[in-house]
């Protein structure tokens, strides 16, 4: 099965991030906290579906567009 | 630690030098701003890093004993591998010992409550060697959020002097400040680079690294060293060639991506350590999470922007009309009293209506400029223009920009200087560049005189329904024009601008929703209208200086001839006062400025412009609220006020056609002509300096100007 993304979570949802596939964004998106291993949630969904926004280790809020956000695979 | 090793000797010698100068760092959102008008209050100045714009604040900060030390606030930053602009200068500033502003420590500011990732640029600049202390910053959000740190325990972890303070409410500043002038570097290292250049690299290249840095200053210099303005051509030639010839292929992302996660690794033994959290997400949170879903509600989060958008509207032409008006009364009086008292020589003009009416055009600006970043100050500081640029990123996308250059163009209608300012924190150079282009379109404070005098020609001054004022609509509906030009220019730019794309990307910290720390917000105001003062104000002084000198002197003797016959023939005819305006306009006809006009009128003509439309548009192209002022000299009004400017030019006809000049087609073309044409000299200065060259504000002028003659010229031969 295809692998989730952190786009494919619905509102509410948390879970683990497993890995980062982009070379080039993932050194900005551990210097945000993307890390492995670390929960996400998604807190909220732009009014016209892009960006989204995250809740990080549960202790603060971020957000990216949903092509970025792509980049980002979770333990299904 | 696993990792931890001690550093040499000779890295500890260092220490003994005194400490006059500390560089402030950490994060965006750590508070460090607000750390440093703590340490500084007033005593701060802003200039810039050489050859970059980003601002460089300097400030003083008293210590006890009669002490002083400059503090140096540095761009808000994630790591030491910059990512935009401002993260650059951080680097230029710290990783080159000769440079001007290297310092003698560091003070890294944290977020207490967001300990792990802003550590990571903490033990970042430990490694760099430097003297340094951590000041954990807003320990009341943290504790409320039901997060303890046991500082002692951290102190000693990190091997540095750790400081608790909340710096919105002054708690923690005289301790800090106590230790300012002790800072020690680190015992302890996190990441050791030594064994990686040796792995990678031939001794020999350490001869042409900078000296004087530690090995994690060199190695980053090794990653960096394209971008490094410092570097010798000498020293980027070989270690290009040293990478080139590495033991083995150097992959610099994939050792960055090691680095970081090491060091987060390292972090989280720390923080099992030091750092107790009770409950998840406290009150603080849980507010923010109610407030997002309302002001990111699809209906309601719009209609809440649009409300908010139309309050700064209101408030920045209703609020600043007050003091506006009265520096603009004062300055005319004051001219008026200076020409009584001195006479009517040259020097007395020169002061008067060069000198003075130039820096009256200058101040006139400086309550739009505050109010406007007094209240885009709230909207940042509340945490809410992160979410505008939320909810506007998939609409600004789809005309090459970015949902941050959502500031910018909001800010375009006070005015375009700061505003091209304010794009420098798009990431994107191609987004941050379409963003500066088009924001002179949008229709800023100093178009809003040269408006209300044309509306009200063009326009009847009539109620729809009974309420509405049309002359308001239509100025409503010239602002909605800037905007749609500046939207539909970005979209053609994105489309045929071929530059190297880079990556558009869009993350945005969504900080927790506070109230804002009015401080802060006052020292904003007053460092932003303090630039535009002293950085336009010198070239609008200029340009009105050399304006004066055009309209003054004519060639010849032909202003003092057209003058002496003028006063012949009315004699007797007409009152004093009719007569001083009459020659006013007669001498404006005779000087360079006339003959400039009328050179250009063939061009203007299919606009419907004469030639002494001419002038004014000559006299306006430095800056275009002078059009108004020209305007009432050549009709020989005598007077800028607008309602007798309105009345007087109404009544002007044309001798050749018989016809009222200011007739609605030239009026209407007019109004197109300055809502699209660039006419600002202070805004080209600042594309300037923001782009490090002539060609984009050339570009600029050349494309503003086409639009204005195009859609002016359509407009008048339509209408007519």
């Amino acid at each position: 099965m295809n692998r989730r993304s952190v786009a494919d979570l619905r509102k509410g949802e948390r879970a683990r991030i497993v890995a980062l596939l982009d070379e080039q964004l993932s050194l900005k998106l551990f210097e945000l906290g993307f890390l492995p291993n670390t929960w996400v949630e998604l807190v909220f969904v732009a009014p016209l579906g892009d960006p989204i926004g995250v809740r990080i280790d549960e202790t603060y809020q971020l957000s990216l567009r949903k092509e970025e956000a792509k980049t980002i695979l979770i333990a299904s | 630690m696993k990792d931890a090793h001690r550093m040499s000797n000779e890295q500890k010698v260092g220490v003994k030098r005194r400490i006059r100068k500390v560089a402030l760092l950490g994060n965006p959102n750590s508070g460090k701003t607000t750390l440093f008008n703590a340490l500084t209050g007033l005593n701060q100045k802003v200039g810039n890093f050489p050859g970059v714009t980003v601002d460089k604040k300097i400030g003083i900060c008293r210590l006890t004993a009669g002490n002083q030390l400059e503090v140096l606030d540095l761009p808000g930053i994630y790591s030491l591998y910059p990512k935009s602009l401002d993260e650059q200068v951080v680097l230029e500033v710290l990783l080159n010992p000769e440079g001007k502003d290297y310092p003698d420590a560091v003070v890294v500011v944290a977020d207490a409550a967001n300990l792990k990732r802003h550590l990571l640029l903490c033990t970042q600049l430990i490694d760099l060697g430097l003297p340094i202390l951590l000041v954990l910053n807003m320990v009341d959000v943290a504790e409320k959020e039901g997060i303890s740190i046991d500082t002692e325990q951290l102190q000693q972890l990190l091997g540095i002097e750790v400081v608790a303070t909340n710096a919105r409410k002054g708690v923690g500043i005289e301790q800090l400040k106590e230790k300012l002038t002790e800072i020690k570097p680190s015992c302890r290292s996190f990441y050791d680079v030594a064994p990686l250049i040796d792995q990678y690299f031939e001794a020999s290249l350490k001869e042409n690294l900078p000296k004087g840095l530690s090995a994690y200053a060199q190695w980053l210099c090794l990653h960096l060293f394209e971008r490094l303005s410092f570097l010798t051509e000498a020293q980027k030639d070989s270690i290009q060639r040293a990478i080139l010839h590495a033991k083995e292929p150097f992959k610099a992302l994939n050792l960055q991506r090691e680095e970081v996660l090491q060091r987060y690794e390292q972090i989280d033994a720390i923080l099992a350590e030091t750092v107790l959290k009770q409950t998840k997400g406290g009150n603080y949170s849980r507010l923010t999470r109610l407030l997002d879903r309302w002001l990111l509600h699809p209906l309601a989060g719009y209609a809440t922007f649009l409300l908010v958008l139309l309050l700064i509207f209101q408030s920045v032409f209703t609020w600043a009309s007050v003091p506006m008006d009265w520096i603009d009364a004062s300055f005319s009086e004051f001219v008026n009293w200076v020409h009584l008292q001195g006479g009517d020589s040259l020097w007395v003009s020169f002061v008067a209506d060069g000198l003075l009416a130039g820096l009256g055009g200058i101040l006139v600006f400086v309550p739009q400029i505050a109010i406007l970043f007094f209240l885009l100050g709230i909207l940042e500081e509340t945490g809410y223009m992160a979410r505008v640029a939320v909810l506007m990123d998939k609409v600004m996308r789809q005309f090459g920009l970015n949902g941050r250059s959502v500031v910018p163009l909001v800010s375009g209608v006070a005015c375009a200087i700061p505003a091209i300012m304010a794009a420098r924190t798009i990431p994107n150079p191609k987004e941050r560049l379409i963003t500066m282009m088009v924001v002179p379109l949008m229709s800023c404070s100093a178009r809003l005189p040269v408006y209300t005098v044309l509306v009200a020609l063009a326009v009847p001054n009539t109620l729809l329904w009974g309420w509405l004022s049309l002359q308001g609509v239509v100025m409503l509906g010239l602002y909605l024009l800037g905007t749609l030009m500046s939207l539909l220019v970005a979209w053609l730019l994105n489309r045929f601008l071929r530059m190297e794309q880079g990556r558009s990307f869009f993350m945005l910290e969504m900080p927790l929703y506070r109230l804002p720390r009015w401080r802060n917000l006052l020292l904003t105001v007053w460092e932003k209208a303090r630039t535009f003062v002293v950085e336009a104000g010198k070239v609008i002084l200029l340009i009105s200086v050399l304006i004066w000198g055009l309209a003054s002197f004519g060639p010849g003797n032909a202003m003092e001839e057209a003058e002496r016959e003028l006063r012949r023939q009315l004699q007797g005819k007409a009152t004093d006062e009719q007569i001083e305006n009459a020659v006013a306009s007669v001498r404006l006809e005779q000087s360079y400025a006339g003959y400039l006009g009328r050179f250009i009128e063939p061009a203007i003509r299919p606009l419907g412009y004469d030639w002494k439309i001419g002038i004014a548009l000559i006299s306006s192209f430095a800056a275009r609220e002078v059009f108004v002022g020209t305007i009432s000299t050549i009709y020989s009004i005598g007077s800028e006020d607008e309602m007798t400017v309105v009345e007087r030019l109404r009544s002007e006809i044309n001798p050749h056609t018989g016809k009222p000049v200011f007739n609605l087609a030239t009026s209407v073309s007019l109004l197109l002509f300055y809502a699209f044409a660039m006419q600002c000299m202070s805004t080209m200065a600042v594309m300037y300096r923001e782009t490090h060259g002539w060609k984009y504000p050339l570009w600029q002028l050349l494309y503003m100007s086409a639009i204005a003659y195009l859609s002016a010229w359509a407009a008048y031969q339509w209408l007519s």
